[in-house]
């Protein structure tokens, strides 16, 4: 006879909400007879119900259920709050750019939610099954989506390097899995964590399992050497998809990274460490030289990214020094407050994309933003917050962001890099300026008015104020993270 | 030799080269059919292993089900191998290289010493059905990610048909539900016509 313990739902609430409301979606949508506002209003209800699901089921415990797969602690319900907020803003902006092109498919709303649950299972996974399944449900989502403007070539284009090299990274990541669990007989992290600091497994297996695991997640971040679908991808996919690609599953890709590298391979921590060093120097200076010469805003904002990808890899870096994790505290909540804050600034600068846009014309050019200071000062004025906060500009957010990941840096003892990083975004400045002097300094070519909607108009200030107001009061949000990292280094 | 170590090393010279004819041949349907021939050897191998449910389950799903599939593909496709292997003698020279450095060191790191029989003792057989044992496992233990597994095969439906389903204007298409309920007075117009008087 099985002797089976009914699984506790009680942690995975959220995720089985969402899962019923996605196919509660589907159904409707086929049936609501092309009443997409319905679909809309649904989805948008959804992540508002999984927010008020984590946050009334959120306490200081740590608690794991299907035998060990899925973990429900203060990490896990913190960057769920942050990432239903993220999806639903790219939601918001998405919605009058998807009707003037026809997108606005029932099918879009759909995938962005199992994207979602994808996510929600990565940052709840403490199993290499359940990461690895999260993942791909996350990525099998995003390539329909960037698939989903059939009739444009760029984004199938697109749609088929991002399919086959996402393919092939996730092969990378399941060998280097595979490796880690012939060598230590586990697949669950805490339990590999333990086995390697009993010394068990093989060492040689370990790193040579590492590397693969390591290059696995430095495709799905993008970080050089393992960047080149992001250029093209984000300047294939239609704005919308772009937006809620380089948003959202970066907070994901962090407890990604953070439960496999520190939770299960923590015992590594002097090899992967300089792993990452490496990546994130490379990245930094690629990122940041590359989007200079880049005329076309998706595709500097895209190696923008990699250079801010590069910056968080700084501190998830700096958390352990000499086997001493007396410094994991500053370090990975340095790490998550960056992620945040970039999640926040990306949001913006692709919304403004979106704002400028209308049926038949792309802003997608840095031209495009010429004279918006005579067009519409208000919205220039917030372009002109989210950039300055991007290059990390004092007194905006991404300044506290770059500052306390520097700090970190500085903290364990590598110095050199810390010059590096900050020469390097000094050469970033310039690009981030270059927008800001085209909007205020040149005269406009389009002086069509603005014809976004009003939800979008508010939103796009908020998220433009909130990355000024969290520059001048950043206590909150940083307080925030260093509980969320303190919870999780003591439960673990 | 001992006759299931005969076995073993039959099986495992014919999976080696079918698999080397999949990538040789210049013919994409035999290409397919010696991919066929490999499964049936790797399943020979697992039966070996004593795991005949996966050694059934690979038969008849990816020999039964995926190969037929891409044996339709391939001859729907009119896939001209030559131009695809255009570029493999030019970049020989530096992939070549690259590829045997990289076997190399795989081959020194995971050499016998890490994976043979002395550092991994096989695990002992489950008693019983391995199959009922396999059972157990997905819908006890591993019952969260082979939910998981369900939602991403949903997520491929509703992407194909995202990515896939055109509704055309231009078919002649007839509704049978609508010629059913057809009345006469839509088809037929009665018009008196006073009659001609000759």
């Amino acid at each position: 006879m099985i002797n089976f313990v009914m699984p506790d739902l009680y942690p995975a609430s959220a995720e089985i909400f969402m899962l019923i409301m996605a196919c509660t979606v589907l159904l409707v949508d086929l049936f609501s007879g092309g009443r997409r506002w319905l679909t809309y209003l649904l989805t948008q209800l959804t992540l508002a119900g999984c927010f008020a699901i984590t946050l009334f089921t959120l306490d200081g415990q740590v608690v794991t259920t299907f035998s060990n797969m899925f973990i429900d602690d203060l990490l896990a319900d913190f960057l769920k709050l942050m990432l239903y907020p993220a999806v639903a803003i790219a939601l918001v902006y998405s919605r009058s750019y998807l009707a003037a092109r026809n997108l606005d498919k029932g099918e879009f709303h759909l995938l962005v939610l199992f994207a979602t649950l994808g996510m929600m299972v990565m940052i709840s996974a403490s199993h290499f099954v359940s990461l690895y399944l999260g993942l791909e449900l996350l990525a099998l989502s995003m390539y329909a989506l960037v698939a989903i403007d059939r009739d444009s070539v760029r984004a199938t284009e697109a749609a088929m390097k991002y399919f086959v090299l996402g393919a092939m990274a996730s092969g990378m990541l399941l060998y280097g899995m595979s490796m880690v669990y012939g060598a230590t007989g586990s697949l669950e992290l805490f339990d590999i964590g333990q086995r390697i600091a009993l010394g068990g497994g093989n060492k040689t297996v370990l790193v040579f399992g590492l590397v693969f695991i390591v290059a696995g997640i430095a495709f799905k971040l993008g970080v050089v050497p393992f960047h080149m679908w992001v250029p093209d991808v984000y300047h294939g996919a239609p704005t919308a998809v772009t937006l809620l690609l380089g948003s959202a599953p970066k907070l994901a890709a962090f407890a990604f990274a953070l439960r496999i590298l520190f939770s299960g391979l923590g015992e590594l921590a002097q090899h992967w460490q300089l792993m990452l060093m490496i990546l994130a120097t490379l990245s930094i200076a690629l990122g940041n030289l590359a989007a200079i010469a880049q005329t076309n805003l998706k595709r500097m904002l895209a190696y923008s990214a990699i250079s801010h990808m590069g910056f968080m890899l700084l501190g998830l870096l700096a958390g352990v020094v000499g086997g001493d994790s007396r410094f994991a505290l500053n370090a990975y909540s340095s790490s998550m407050f960056y992620v945040i804050a970039y999640v926040l600034m990306s949001l913006g600068a692709f919304g403004m994309i979106m704002l400028l846009s209308r049926a038949g014309f792309e802003a997608e050019n840095i031209e495009d933003f010429k004279g918006l200071n005579k067009r519409s000062p208000w919205f220039a004025a917030i372009m002109m917050i989210l950039m300055f906060s991007m290059a990390g500009m004092p007194f905006f957010v991404g300044f506290f962001a770059k500052f306390a990941v520097l700090q970190a840096v500085v903290f364990a003892g590598h110095v050199w890099l810390a010059v590096f990083a900050v020469l390097f975004s000094l050469v970033g400045a310039f690009y981030y300026l270059r927008v800001v002097k085209v909007m205020y300094f040149d005269a406009p070519t389009d002086l069509a008015p603005l014809e976004a909607p009003r939800d979008m108009r508010i939103l796009l200030s908020i998220n433009g104020l909130a990355v000024a107001l969290l520059g001048l009061l950043p206590q909150g949000l940083l307080e925030y993270s260093i509980i969320t990292t303190y919870a999780y280094l003591i439960g673990g | 030799m001992e006759f299931k170590t005969a076995l073993f090393y039959i099986l495992s010279a014919i999976l080696v080269l079918a698999a080397l004819r999949v990538v040789t041949a210049r013919n994409p349907v035999h290409a397919v059919l010696f991919l066929v021939l490999a499964f049936f050897n790797a399943s020979g191998l697992w039966l070996l292993l004593q795991a005949e449910f996966l050694a059934i389950a690979l038969i008849v799903v990816y020999v039964g089900a995926v190969m037929v599939l891409f044996l339709f593909v391939v001859m729907m496709l009119d896939i001209n191998l030559e131009r695809l292997r255009q570029g493999f003698w030019n970049n020989l020279w530096l992939g070549g290289p690259i590829a045997l450095l990289m076997v190399a060191e795989m081959i020194a790191v995971l050499s016998a010493r890490s994976f043979g029989p002395e550092a991994m003792p096989a695990p002992a057989a489950a008693a019983g059905s391995n199959t009922k044992a396999l059972g157990v496992a997905i819908y006890t233990d591993y019952v969260y990610p082979f939910e998981l597994a369900s939602v991403i095969l949903l997520v491929a439906l509703i992407a194909a048909v995202a990515l896939n389903l055109r509704k055309r204007k231009d078919t002649k298409q007839l509704d049978p539900a609508r010629q059913i309920a057809v009345k006469r007075k839509d088809r037929v117009r009665i018009v008196s016509m006073p009659s001609e008087k000759e």
